[in-house]
């Protein structure tokens, strides 16, 4: 029986990936493929800005695009939660058709996190049926029944819910901020060779709603930040693993910052500094430095759960602490993924992505 | 030494080369039935194993439309953004040049994985992952068929033949929109629901676990039995065969003992001796089976898959579990057999002289402790009939039936005997009843095998003969309808319907949907109310005015199989929740069948319009041509009920051709057990015979006795197998049949049958008895003088 169920498995998944041309989680391409061959579909360029609402809604001529939203939360004792609610779209070609032979699959990862428990769920869409997708206005992204919707014009005001086997959540967001384009007004360099993606945020959500947890449902709040990226080949092919950080600061200031580990050309890093006022700063590779302190065994690997990340520019030195050291996504392509609290020259919370792991 | 020895003891075979034949001839057949056995079941485990791999999609819920409709694309995705974990199942038939293959297509996305699989699954299937494009899985002897469809086609043996799975974009790319979702399987963990399922949709349990294996148990415990009947039948071989070497080396063992060879050494020269032989017979009996099974598995095959629609390949495949399996048993039935010799030879004292009296009054001790296992046996079955349930407990009772009754006779024979022998009158026939009761214990062992045989015979062709019988009458009840007419559209149908009127035909439509009850396969059809059924359907058991109260859409009729399977019986509801009016007979079908009314049918169902026709009509023959010229329609859409019975009757003919085979198998192997008893007998009868020859017995006349002493014991093991072989017939029929096949067959007595098989086996008996007569007849007088002067 057992020897049955594995063998399913292995068959199910090669099935999967034989029949829909997927590429392996990891190899020669970069990190879950984004450093793959992009050949016949477009690229970000500096001279073609981002517009809205247009491009709150997908790009099927890009090979890839996400809509990733972090939250940290508290409910009315004060103990702090992580959610999670990420669409990937992802295109075998570019281009859409409608049924079944649509190119675009569709993955969606919804988590919820609180320091000794982390509850993942995953799901998995074509494209062209409905089943998953996005529009652009009015905004509306969704996969089954997880669903994220304006309920006002842009994406300012959104619903937003998913439901795993053990938990979901229904939660109301509000931007308190304007939108924020990231690296040059919304193309963001990867790579000392100039690979890029479109990037722009929405780091001032303040949110509320309701946790269902397998023991209780919890009445939370917090501030959420909602990341949108597409892009073809946003990766090098040495490109092999990053760590994000997206930083909520108690005096109002945001910041974002990664590193992108290089297997050959070294690190390359990038950070964006945003007042409380929304006003943007970018910092070009090496002013933002992420060095690990801490590490844990998570899921057979030794993550690094505690980091020191500086951006000198801006008098930047914290501590950077995961809630639940745990947190890992074990998912059909799997990483970390978790809340943060953040001390030193600055206090706040954050979120916190490390890959290649 | 110990090299004299083996030579000494090996001589004797040298000198004996039919007694030699006959041990290996005995341990390889007795293997050889074995492992044949084994080898179909392992092939067919094998096959399910492959089958049950295949998609797993039978381990899953399925969600279908209650009105048995396809479901749209629409409605999926519907249920998906309502938050219910589902995955579409698209079929359809893809027509290539070569022949149809059914095609399956499945969404990979979303088809449900075991719980916990994370992906780490993926590692060695990296080559697999790095390929791209559409991928279409076949089975490798159809890839030929579907090369032309311009996708890359990977054989795998895992699927079935004419079945072929492919991404589901790609199997409605090759469909050309032909395929439909008729079902979507249903994720085993389904997030907390908030959106109720709605009532349209209805979700059928998965099938209780692997159900072929599970419906096809029964075939092999059945096989299984058989094997370890013909291997006990001779095993009964070797041991008359190794009883003789024993008996006949008796003064060699002395002879070398007298020289100095220790006890030991000569069990060990005599225990490797055997595990020779037992290595050589073993292996011929492997190949053998290999050609036993590669013989009827063809048989088999179409049996399963007629019986049970099990695909199992025709071919022979060499599997270590059943030629170790079969190496062991030949070991293991050398040991049984030779153990009680071995066991003789260490207690027997270095001088002793042969005692044939003084053994049988010994057998006499141990007949009595047989006769008190008999009974405690007789014991245990009784109560297995009455506490167990299920196939083990017929068989059980089987088991301990047949070994009781084995273990009987040698007492029931000798009482025979004694009350032969008491009204007997005049100096020769005493003595030949009492000679006969002296040579039993030699030739128990022999008798018992025929007895067995004979049973088995007797109760396996009484089933088979009744089943047959019911079978052919059952047939004609339900093909009642001369003509079967299966149509491509509900409008070619009508146009039919129309045509036929002026023929005058009664048309009985039928219409059927799957679902399932109580978790497995089932068929639900709407039955038009006409004379046709009232007058033939079989009826097992019903409630009064039946065919009206189902005309009028109270109820239901139920078939044997899923009466049994759900312990229903009239008045009982069903999962679809119609009230149980009637059981009917349905021979042959694994599935459970409910029947109501056309009209509920039609209400419940109302987009399924009937396809299939039963045409009532004087000359169907005539009535076939002219449909088919009127609407040209292809070979397959008439077909005579003529046609039908006969395949009907051909699956059924194939089911127990297997079990004919061994039958007929054990049977010559029992004559073949009496042949070497008697042999082993002849010898040691010598010192009794010569007293009576020199009181003036011919031996011509002496020779006549044995014939007659043979022919008279066959025939009274026959008389005691008839009872035991009808009792077998019964638990075959009423206790493993049922559970084997779902339905209880009528027993009828065929004495005809029994009778040709009696004079069978008493002709067997003579023939084995033959050569022995004839040696005696033909033995020098000096031989019978020399047991005077020399007591061995």
């Amino acid at each position: 029986m057992k020897d049955n169920s594995a063998g399913y498995v292995m068959r199910t998944l090669a099935i999967c990936c034989v029949c829909l041309g997927m590429t392996a989680p990891a190899s020669a391409q970069g990190f879950a493929g984004l450093g793959a061959d992009a050949e016949g579909f477009s690229h970000p360029a500096r001279d073609l800005p981002i517009v809205f609402p247009r491009d709150h809604g997908p790009h099927p001529d890009f090979r890839i695009e996400w809509w990733y939203l972090t939250a940290n939360l508290k409910d009315a004792d004060g103990i702090a939660y992580g959610l999670q609610w990420t669409l990937f779209r992802s295109a075998l070609e570019p281009g859409d058709a409608p049924g079944w032979t649509s190119p675009q699959v569709w993955m969606g990862h919804a988590a919820v996190t609180t320091a000794d428990a982390h509850y993942v769920a995953e799901r998995l869409a074509r494209g062209g049926i409905g089943q998953a997708g996005a529009i652009a206005a009015p905004f509306t992204a969704w996969i089954d029944d997880w669903e994220m919707t304006a309920t006002g014009d842009g994406i300012a005001d959104l619903n937003l819910r998913a439901r795993g086997a053990d938990f979901g959540y229904d939660m109301a967001l509000s931007a308190g901020g304007p939108l924020v384009l990231q690296g040059d007004a919304g193309y963001s360099v990867k790579s000392a060779s100039g690979r890029a993606s479109y990037y722009y945020s929405q780091p001032f959500y303040a949110i509320r709603g309701t946790l269902q947890l397998p023991d209780r449902d919890v009445d939370v709040s917090g501030t959420a930040w909602l990341d949108r990226e597409w892009a073809s080949q946003p990766l090098g092919e040495t490109q092999i693993s990053w760590d994000w950080f997206s930083m909520v600061f108690d005096d109002g200031a945001r910041m974002m910052g990664f590193t992108l580990h290089d297997s050959e050309a070294g690190d390359f890093t990038a950070a964006t500094w945003i007042t409380p006022e929304g006003e943007a700063t970018p910092f070009p590779d090496g002013a933002f430095v992420s060095e690990p302190l801490e590490t844990a065994m998570v899921a057979g690997r030794s993550v690094p759960v505690v980091w020191r990340a500086r951006l000198p520019d801006k008098g930047v030195d914290v501590t950077v602490r995961a809630l639940n050291p745990q947190a890992w996504m074990d998912t059909l392509v799997s990483y970390w993924e978790g809340p943060v609290t953040i001390t030193g020259s600055h206090t706040g919370q954050g979120y916190l992505e490390m890959t290649g792991y | 030494m110990t090299g004299a020895g083996l030579t000494a003891l090996l001589s004797h075979w040298r000198r004996n080369p039919w007694q030699l034949l006959t041990l290996v001839t005995g341990l390889a057949l007795a293997t050889a039935l074995w492992s044949g056995v084994q080898a179909i079941n392992a092939e067919a485990r094998a096959s399910y194993a492959a089958a049950s791999d295949t998609l797993g999609a039978g381990d899953l819920s399925r969600l279908t439309r209650r009105d048995g409709q396809a479901l749209t694309v629409a409605e999926y995705v519907s249920l998906r953004r309502n938050g219910w974990l589902v995955s579409p199942v698209m079929e359809g038939e893809l027509r290539t040049p070569g022949g149809v293959v059914l095609l399956t297509g499945i969404d990979p996305l979303t088809f449900p994985t075991p719980a916990g699989a994370g992906p780490s699954a993926t590692g060695p299937m990296q080559n697999l992952l790095l390929d791209d494009g559409p991928v279409l899985f076949a089975h490798p002897d159809d890839v030929p068929l579907l090369t032309g469809f311009d996708t890359d086609v990977r054989p795998d043996d895992r699927r079935p033949r004419g079945q072929a799975m492919a991404d589901i974009a790609l199997a409605d790319r090759l469909l050309q929109g032909d395929g439909q979702l008729r079902y979507l399987v249903v994720a085993p963990a389904q997030p907390p629901q908030t959106v109720p399922l709605p009532d349209v949709y209805t979700i059928s349990e998965p099938l209780a676990q692997t159900d072929v294996s599970r419906l096809t148990r029964s075939f092999h415990v059945n096989l299984t039995a058989f094997g370890m009947l013909s291997f006990a039948v001779g095993i009964f071989i070797v041991y008359g065969a190794v009883g003789l070497a024993f008996e006949q080396r008796r003064p060699v063992f002395r002879t070398l003992r007298a020289l100095g060879l220790p006890l030991t050494r000569l069990m060990a020269l005599l225990a490797v001796e055997l595990t020779f032989f037992a290595l050589v017979a073993g292996a011929l009996g492997v190949t053998l089976g290999y050609l036993i099974a590669a013989a009827l598995l063809p048989d088999v095959a179409a049996t399963l898959r007629g019986l049970y629609g099990a695909e199992v390949t025709g071919q022979l495949q060499l599997r270590p579990v059943w030629w170790l399996s079969g190496l062991g048993m030949a070991f293991g039935g050398t040991a049984i057999a030779a153990g009680s010799a071995l066991i003789k030879l260490a207690r027997m004292p270095l001088l002793s002289f042969n005692h044939p009296r003084a053994m049988s009054l010994h057998a006499g001790n141990a007949g009595r402790w047989m006769l008190l296992l008999a009974l405690v046996l007789f014991g245990t079955g009784a109560l297995i009939s009455q506490v167990g349930e299920g196939l083990f407990a017929g068989f059980g009772l089987l088991a301990c039936l047949l070994t009781g009754a084995a273990l009987c006779l040698p007492w029931v024979l000798a009482v025979c005997l004694s009350l032969a022998g008491r009204i007997s009158r005049g100096p020769v026939s005493e003595w030949f009843w009492a000679d006969s009761r002296q040579q039993l214990p030699g030739l128990s062992m022999a008798l018992m095998a025929l007895l067995l045989a004979m049973a088995a015979n007797i109760g396996v062709s009484t089933m088979v003969s009744s089943f047959r019988l019911t079978f052919t009458g059952y047939l004609d009840q339900r093909l009642s309808s001369e003509l079967y007419l299966r149509v491509s559209s509900a409008e070619q149908a009508a146009e039919i319907e129309q045509f036929l009127v002026a023929w005058s035909v009664a048309v009985l439509p039928i219409v059927s949907v799957d679902l399932r009850e109580g978790g497995l396969p089932a068929e639900l059809f709407g039955l038009r109310d006409h004379a046709t059924y009232r007058d033939n359907w079989p009826l097992l058991s019903a409630v009064d005015g039946v065919w009206d109260r189902l005309a009028a859409g109270q109820g239901a009729l139920i078939n044997e199989q899923l009466a049994r399977r759900q312990n229903l019986s009239p008045g009982d509801t069903l999962g679809t929740g119609d009230v149980v009016l009637g059981v009917y007979s349905d021979y042959g079908n694994p599935a459970g069948q409910i029947i109501i009314s056309e009209q509920q049918f039609g209400a419940r169902y109302p987009g399924l319009s009937p396809r299939q026709f039963g045409l009532r009509t004087e000359t169907p023959d005539e009535l076939a041509r002219t449909l088919r010229n009127t609407f040209e329609l292809p070979a397959d859409a008439l077909i005579n009920q003529r046609d039908l019975k006969d395949f009907s009757l051909s699956v059924f003919e194939r089911t127990f051709s297997v079990t004919a085979a061994l039958n007929l198998l054990t049977l010559s192997v029992a004559g073949l057990a009496i042949l070497i008893s008697l042999l082993t007998l002849a010898t040691m009868r010598l010192p009794q015979l010569a007293p009576v020859w020199a009181l003036g017995l011919t031996r011509r006349r002496l020779a006549r006795l044995e014939l007659l002493r043979a022919v008279c014991l066959a025939a009274l093991t026959g008389l005691l197998a008839v009872p035991l072989g009808l009792g077998l017939a019964w638990v075959l029929l009423a206790v493993v049949n049922v559970e084997a096949f779902g339905w209880r067959l009528p027993m009828f007595l065929f004495p005809w049958d029994m009778l040709q098989l009696g004079v069978l086996t008493m002709l067997a008996a003579f023939l084995a008895a033959l050569w022995p007569a004839i040696r005696l007849a033909r033995t020098p007088p000096q031989m019978l003088l020399k047991v005077f002067s020399n007591e061995r």
